[in-house]
């Protein structure tokens, strides 16, 4: 019924930066146009839209700025770094039941300057759930991340050197790509273990980038799929996953605080799936801080509990590792739009054409926040 | 950005728990009908969807389960006091509450020193007064 109708079929950036002199309408218009034409469709052909409740660039804005034809669905997924799988699981799901036959899900940013900062516009009372950490000085996402991170490290006995793996391997990754933000800097084990502090155990490397762009992508039923020049990236499986007792960021009040949503969307996408972790060849995991790597490094069953950054120490995630992870450099050393570059990479590595390529890359797996109710795609090429 | 440390404004399902802290008191919403704790606060009970509720007053301590040092770039107010401490408390003789707070001195003055601080301490709770309606709970290592 959704498994493998559908497929992604272009892909679209803008140029990435720390300050783009533009708006985000702009950006984001631009990097569609970029996907229509990787994909070879026309715009006027597009009559289905999905974004995040956090995009501020508005469907009708989109809609009449490319010159799409009359719509037939549109949504929205929330929760930040939970969304980019989500939206692109919908419009999918839109086309494979018949409402809609070509899909757009764009995200366009404008993050580099730190007065963006969503924590930064804290208000003076707090009437959400964030009133019973805030005000206690527990402030930003590195916080929240980071209170999780200690606790994983002291009950499997791990140190800022094994963590520092995590944002080295990425950043050799990103040396790889040219159109990462930190192609040019090299990151040493030193650099990392002199960086200042930012939430104490997590220092400036275990935070993402700060950046200004714009990402899209073209999703089409398979068989309009398979007459276009791509080779398309099928969606095989997708699941979205909200825990029992879940908790925007503050994720504390499970059973076991180290167990996040991501176990909730792993289950159900390993059911839906034909496949099994072993079969996947590379995967993105969104990583807007490095502990989100190895924490879903165990929640999709690539290794058992508690063991993931002695296997990223070894080796596992690297370029000649069994798993490949974050291989344009991902959120922390490529740009950080939200996870959206994640799921590029993931079709980059089925077309064949990443700046770190997989060999015969068939099975490519993309996540979403570790910290939040999320999803994740498991995509394939055509073998 | 703003200047001094955020409140946390007053819910109907939480108006008694800020009541208690003000008398210097932690309290646990409890349901009124099957008696499970729930924390935070909330409208319903997520075993038996009863809106009933009552609050039990708690001796507070408990152990430290995690804790950061967050660093500059801050909240002013925060920034002012960083290098600070703050933990997730795991509530002796329930299963599941854990409650975010600051880790100080007994007296709620700042806490610098992390060198007695761990993952396990045991902790006992204080009050710290924001303003005439809102006190908010912090915990202090015991000796």
């Amino acid at each position: 019924m959704f498994k493998d109708q559908t497929a992604i079929v272009g892909i679209g950036q803008t140029e990435f930066s720390k300050n783009i002199d533009s708006t985000e309408l702009n950006l984001a218009c631009k990097a569609i146009k970029l996907a229509l034409d990787d994909a070879g469709i026309s715009p006027d052909q597009v009559d289905a839209l999905g974004t995040f409740t956090y995009e501020e660039t508005p469907e009708f804005e989109i809609a009449r700025n490319l010159g799409f034809g009359n719509l037939h669905y549109w949504s929205q997924a929330p929760y930040g770094g939970g969304a980019s799988c989500a939206a692109i699981g919908q419009v999918a799901m839109a086309i494979a039941s018949g409402i809609a036959n070509v899909g757009v899900v764009w995200r366009s940013r404008k993050r580099g300057d730190p007065s963006s900062r969503m924590w930064s516009h804290t208000e003076q009372e707090i009437f959400d759930h964030w009133k019973w950490s805030r005000p206690s000085g527990l402030v930003r996402p590195v916080d929240e991340s980071s209170m999780i991170m200690r606790r994983y490290m002291y009950e499997n006995s791990y140190s800022r050197e094994d963590l520092a793996s995590v944002a080295i391997t990425l950043r050799k990754y990103a040396n790889k790509n040219v159109n990462a933000l930190m192609h040019e800097k090299e990151l040493s084990l030193d650099d990392y273990m002199n960086a200042r502090m930012i939430s104490d155990p997590l220092c400036l490397y275990d935070n993402c980038l700060e950046s200004d762009g714009a990402i899209a992508i073209v999703i089409t039923k398979l068989s309009l799929a398979k007459t276009l020049t791509n080779q398309p990236a099928i969606i095989h499986a997708y699941s979205q996953g909200m825990s029992q007792e879940h908790s925007l960021m503050t994720d504390y009040h499970g059973n076991n605080p180290l167990q996040s949503s991501s176990y909730v969307t792993s289950k159900n996408l390993w059911n839906l799936s034909d496949y099994q972790p072993k079969d996947v060849d590379v995967a993105q995991f969104y990583d807007a801080f490095s502990p989100m790597i190895p924490l879903s490094l165990e929640a999709y069953n690539f290794c058992s509990q508690g063991q993931a950054l002695n296997m990223i120490r070894d080796g596992f995630i690297s370029e000649d590792g069994p798993l490949p992870v974050n291989t344009s450099g991902g959120s922390l050393s490529e740009v950080y739009l939200h996870g959206m570059n994640l799921v590029l990479e993931a079709v980059r590595q089925i077309r064949g054409t990443s700046s770190s390529q997989v060999n015969h890359a068939n099975l490519s797996l993309v996540t979403t926040c570790d910290s939040t109710p999320n999803a994740a795609l498991l995509l394939r090429g055509d073998s | 950005m703003i200047e001094s440390i955020p409140v946390p404004g007053i819910n109907d399902f939480d108006e008694i728990f800020w009541l208690n802290c003000s008398n210097n008191q932690l309290s646990i919403q409890h349901c009124g009908a099957c008696d499970e704790p729930r924390f935070p606060p909330r409208h319903m009970c997520p075993k038996c969807q009863s809106i009933d509720h009552k609050w039990k007053i708690v001796a507070g301590d408990g152990e430290l389960w995690s804790y950061v040092i967050p660093r500059a770039p801050l909240l002013p107010y925060f920034e002012k006091q960083s290098p600070y401490i703050v933990g997730l408390v795991a509530l002796n003789n329930y299963t599941n509450i854990r409650i975010i707070g600051r880790i100080m001195n007994s007296d709620g003055s700042n806490l610098v020193s992390t060198t007695n601080i761990a993952i396990g301490s045991k902790l006992s709770v204080g009050f710290n007064k924001i303003n005439s309606e809102i006190t908010i709970p912090f915990w202090f290592l015991d000796v």
